[in-house]
């Protein structure tokens, strides 16, 4: 069985598996987002005790040709920590909500991340000189008298063992009265938005002490609110251009160039109704939980409950492409709004060429999709499968009454597996998986 | 000089050093702050070969100390020996040009553009011009954008060839693949441009110009905006419309307001670049758009060159364009839908009138005037009013004083303290400009008024108010008609209003002089001594050290000094600090 991405036929297999194997999951391991950056080189993740955990892709080892090289802990540290609000009596969780990486600058790399209130900047750096050499004290760090100084000592620098450190260098507070749920750094490489349920700022990446509101959704009457923003993100190339998307399952598209306020969009996406199939969760599993622009800022993508959509820019009355990415759950809804899975928020994801998308679900399986050749495969992240180089199964859901082998009826399916994360390598076929506390990565097998 | 003469005097220096890399960041920001003393006392040698070098590695600093190290570095040319060696400052300040925060880079490529002046053409070549090629070609585009900052300083001492070499990097740079450095080098283009030869400046700069004013990033275009000012100014008036002209007129029409926003703001600049004919034939209907922009902002910023515009217009046609042109513009400004754009133009507004001259104003703005004083928006009627003195030069204040009381009376009302405060900021300039009839008539009341309002910070202005009221009305006129009035409220019974005679008395007494301030405020001041709230009387302590040096000695002595000494055995705490407080600063102990 093909695996799907760019044509090429090749097989997913296992390549490492990150986290604890207990069974006993600690709230605070589990992952909530991962980001490659733009050269795939780093991986970071997110988790819900405001961790941040690097990556870096070790170079090709000369006895293992066959893979690409492995993803090692780079760096870690803690970006966020859980505070209250006293004027509002609230607790503010330290979970990282998104991390979104800069385009490189200089030899440190630089990424943003974010909790419910606050967005920090990071600066990852390597550092690999020491100086030595003091004047009031010796080697040893004894003190040395001072009236016997009878020279001065400049330090000078010696090669170290390589420590790589992560700074806070600024933090954008203040600016959100609802959870914010995207950022998005702007193809200008200056500015960044950042979103909540109602609100979309913009800030200048140097400037932590005001941001623009771009979009303000919130009534006069709090009670007339019908819909939230679900998320948004900038285009690609176009920097005036950005997306969000709502509760209702609608995408707006707004230039900046137009207004200093985009309250009115330039492009309304969204797919008529059919009648046929409306029910009391409709308007629930038509809530967009993510938007991303492809590569080539040509398309986006959207996904919601059930399934994933593909949208021309130049066409805004329905999407290009439509994958459905676990159908057999729509008999489900009931049971699934009962155990609030019905809310969960899955992201959605290119490769690199734009020629396949990925996608969570539950039962820790996740989908891909060839938008040449229309195939999709559903795949697992398991302990099971996790051998060096084991080519991963395809698997099956059945949804008819007889149950085949190999397939694996709804019915014994796992809502608590769920894979709302995923992360495709910019140029490599190449996928981050998260699955709880657990961050897979697979790679391509070519035959 | 180093360790010339034994232990003592090395000893600062070495801390000095040591704590070149303290934990603390304040001590090592101290260090860098006193790099000169260390480099001084290690010569110039062991400054080049040993002090250097290490700075040149200590990158991974905090900002504040990187930035004081880049400025340091611009001034230590006779440190590291004079102009001979002044090279050997380059390897720091190049690592700390490629550094990504701005401001730190920034100081580096000033200090650079500094110390490159002490190069000798040579040094310029072999030295500094490597560095500049370096940094234009790096991996990282922090390196290439501080590269922009550099060309210009080198160009006009290097040979022609060289100097090719800098226009095709410069060229390079204008058309990067990251839209920092285009910005970078569009923000520079200007600068580039005054030091090029007018030819290569027609062949060259043109180009980029044209092209970085077409980019697709509008954050870069509305740079090009400004270089547009700078080229404009350099290229001769027969070369302005082929040259220049497409590209303005195209970015005053720009799709993205903020461009539109940028030709707004550099108006005036533009309009004194470009010359008398163009502003005529062009900038007058471009003008006329930006006033009428769909997006606030734009309109704000060209709201606000209203009156900068027309007076730089050509004095032949300057009436008639006003009148046919700009003013039916402003009309309609007037009645915006954003408080923004209205207040922009209230602020500039009034400036029109010496333009347009008497007859002119009375018949077409002061109905513009009136109806601001009478906008819903406070900060409108706050930018009329705090420029009623242009008019006041051409009209006369009388034409405006029926709108004005009832807009005064109400901002003097106003329900947010914020608007009552700065009305209370204007008072002095109106009271100088309505006269002294007038105020005494209308506004004194609504002076006295501010001395009860329940926040603290308009009653302290209030005060403030009435001294300047006197400086300008004399002290006569304060003894008639607010003396009696502060006086009065010593009898109040809010303590609060009690304690504000005092501190009117406190800004008066030096103002109405020493007859008034012996005669009839000090008494009550005494008098208030014996006040049953211990802030009063803590209050008449402070009151009486303020006022002291306006009285005579006979009065201290027999009338202050045993007040005072009573106070100093208050029961109070407060009042017993500030009462001996009073007596030894007026000597009276």
């Amino acid at each position: 069985m093909a695996g799907v991405a760019g044509g090429n036929d090749f097989q997913w297999c296992f390549s490492q598996v990150k986290g604890a194997i207990d069974e006993d999951v600690a709230d605070a391991d589990i992952i909530s987002t991962v980001e490659f950056n733009y050269s795939g080189e780093l991986l970071a993740t997110g988790d819900k005790g405001g961790r941040v955990v690097i990556f870096q892709h070790e170079q090709e080892s000369k006895n293992r040709p066959h893979l690409r090289g492995e993803y090692n802990v780079y760096s870690t540290f803690q970006s966020h920590e859980p505070e209250f609000d006293y004027l509002k009596s609230l607790e503010i969780e330290e979970k990282i909500n998104k991390i979104r990486w800069l385009p490189q600058q200089n030899a440190a790399h630089f990424l943003l991340s974010t909790n419910d209130k606050t967005i920090k900047l990071w600066k990852i750096s390597e550092r690999d000189k020491r100086a030595e050499g003091y004047n009031l004290k010796d080697e040893d760090g004894r003190l040395r008298d001072p009236f016997r100084i009878t020279s001065l000592r400049v330090p000078v620098l010696m090669p170290m063992d390589l420590m790589v450190e992560a700074s806070p260098r600024r933090i954008f507070a203040n600016a959100h009265t609802y959870h914010i749920n995207s950022i998005s750094v702007n193809s200008d490489h200056e500015t960044y938005l950042s979103a909540d349920d109602l609100r979309i700022n913009l800030w200048h990446l140097e400037i932590t002490d005001r941001s623009f509101n771009i979009v303000d959704i919130k009534p006069a009457n709090m009670e007339e609110l019908t819909e939230v923003i679900t998320a948004a993100e900038c285009h690609p190339h176009q920097c005036n251009v950005f997306v969000y998307s709502s509760s209702k399952g609608t995408i707006r598209l707004c230039d900046m160039r137009s207004a200093a306020l985009c309250d009115r969009h330039s492009k309304f996406f969204e797919e008529p109704e059919d009648p046929s199939s409306r029910s009391f969760f409709s308007e629930i599993i038509s809530s967009i939980s993510d938007v991303k622009f492809s590569h080539s800022g040509r398309y986006m993508m959207t996904r919601d409950y059930l399934s994933v959509k593909v949208w021309d820019l130049n066409m805004e009355n329905r999407p290009v492409e439509t994958y459905q990415v676990h159908e057999y759950l729509r008999s489900k809804l009931c049971s699934l709004y009962e155990n609030d899975c019905i809310f969960d928020k899955f992201e959605c994801c290119w490769n690199g060429s734009d020629s396949a998308i990925m996608t969570g679900s539950y039962n820790n399986f996740f989908r891909m999709f060839d938008r040449n050749t229309r195939r999709d495969i559903t795949l697992e992240a398991s302990r099971e499968s996790s051998k060096p180089r084991a080519t991963l199964k395809p698997r099956k859901v059945s949804t008819g009454g007889k149950r085949k082998k190999d397939e694996i009826s709804v019915d014994s399916l796992d809502f608590n597996k769920k894979i709302l994360h995923t992360a495709w390598h910019p140029k490599d076929n190449v996928i981050a998986v998260a699955a709880t506390n657990n961050l897979y990565i697979f790679q391509d097998k070519i035959n | 000089m180093a360790g010339a003469d034994g232990d003592d005097s090395l000893y600062p220096i070495a801390v000095l050093i040591d704590e070149l890399r303290n934990e603390d960041v304040q001590l090592r920001l101290n260090s860098i702050k006193k790099l000169s003393t260390i480099a001084l006392a290690l010569g110039v040698e062991r400054t080049r070969t040993e002090l250097l070098p290490f700075l040149t590695d200590t990158i991974y600093d905090e900002d504040e100390v990187l930035l004081a190290l880049a400025e340091q570095l611009g001034n230590f040319t006779m440190l590291v020996g004079g102009p001979e060696y002044v090279h050997c400052l380059l390897p720091p300040l190049e690592s700390l040009a490629t550094v990504e925060e701005t401001v730190v880079r920034d100081k580096a490529v000033e200090s650079l553009r500094k110390i490159s002046q002490e190069h000798s053409p040579v040094d310029l070549e072999v030295h500094f011009e490597p560095l500049v090629k370096r940094l234009a070609s790096g991996d990282w585009f922090t390196s290439r954008t501080s590269a922009c900052g550099l060309f210009s300083v080198c160009y006009p001492r290097v040979s022609s060839t060289v100097k090719a070499e800098i226009r095709q990097h410069f060229r390079t740079l204008c058309a990067d693949d990251t839209p920092m450095v285009r910005r970078a080098a569009a923000s520079k283009l200007g600068e580039f441009s005054k030091v090029l030869e007018l030819d290569y400046l027609k062949s060259d700069i043109i180009s980029l110009f044209t092209a970085l004013a077409s980019d697709e990033q509008d954050s870069v275009r509305l740079l090009a905006v400004e270089a547009c000012v700078s080229i404009a100014t350099l290229l001769p008036q027969e070369d302005l419309e082929t040259l220049v002209m497409p590209t303005l007129r195209q970015a005053a029409e720009d799709k993205s307001w903020r461009v539109r926003y940028m030709v707004a703001d550099k108006f005036s600049e533009l309009q004194k670049a470009v010359g008398p004919e163009i502003t005529k034939n062009d900038l007058v209907p471009a003008f006329q758009n930006l006033l009428k922009d769909c997006e606030a902002e734009v309109r704000a910023a060209a709201a606000n060159k209203v009156k900068e515009f027309c007076e730089n217009l050509p004095e032949d046609s300057r009436e008639q364009i006003i009148m046919t042109h700009i003013l039916p513009c402003v009309k309609e400004l007037v009645s915006d839908t954003n408080q923004h754009v209205k207040s922009a133009l209230a602020s500039v507004i009034m400036g029109l009138s010496t333009i347009l001259g008497k007859d002119n104003t009375i018949e077409h703005l002061l109905p513009l005037f009136l109806a601001q004083l009478k906008d819903e928006c406070p900060e409108v009627r706050l930018n009329i009013i705090s420029n009623l003195d242009c008019v006041n030069e051409v009209i006369g204040i009388r034409q405006l004083s029926q709108s004005l009381l009832p807009a005064i009376v109400e901002l003097a009302e106003d329900a947010k303290w914020r608007v009552r405060l700065a009305i209370i900021e204007y008072m002095p300039l109106l009271a100088g400009q309505l006269g002294v009839e007038f105020f005494d008539e209308k506004l004194n009341t609504l002076c006295m008024a501010w001395l009860i309002d329940h926040v603290y910070a308009i009653r302290e202005a209030a005060t403030c108010n009435l001294m300047k009221l006197v400086e300008k009305f004399g002290a006569e006129w304060a003894q008639n008609t607010i003396v009696p009035k502060v006086l009065g409220m010593a009898n109040d019974p809010n303590y609060l209003h009690r304690m504000t005679t005092l501190f009117c008395i406190n800004a008066l007494s030096e103002a109405c002089g020493q007859d008034i301030t012996t005669k009839q405020m000090l008494p009550v001041v005494l008098k208030m001594s014996t006040d049953q709230v211990a802030n009063v009387r803590f209050n008449v302590a402070k009151s009486l050290q303020k006022i002291g040096p306006v009285l005579d000695s006979n009065a201290l002595q027999t009338e202050v000094k045993p007040v005072l000494e009573k106070l100093a055995t208050d029961t109070d705490m407060d009042v017993k600090y500030f009462a001996q407080e009073a007596i030894s600063v007026l000597a009276l102990a």
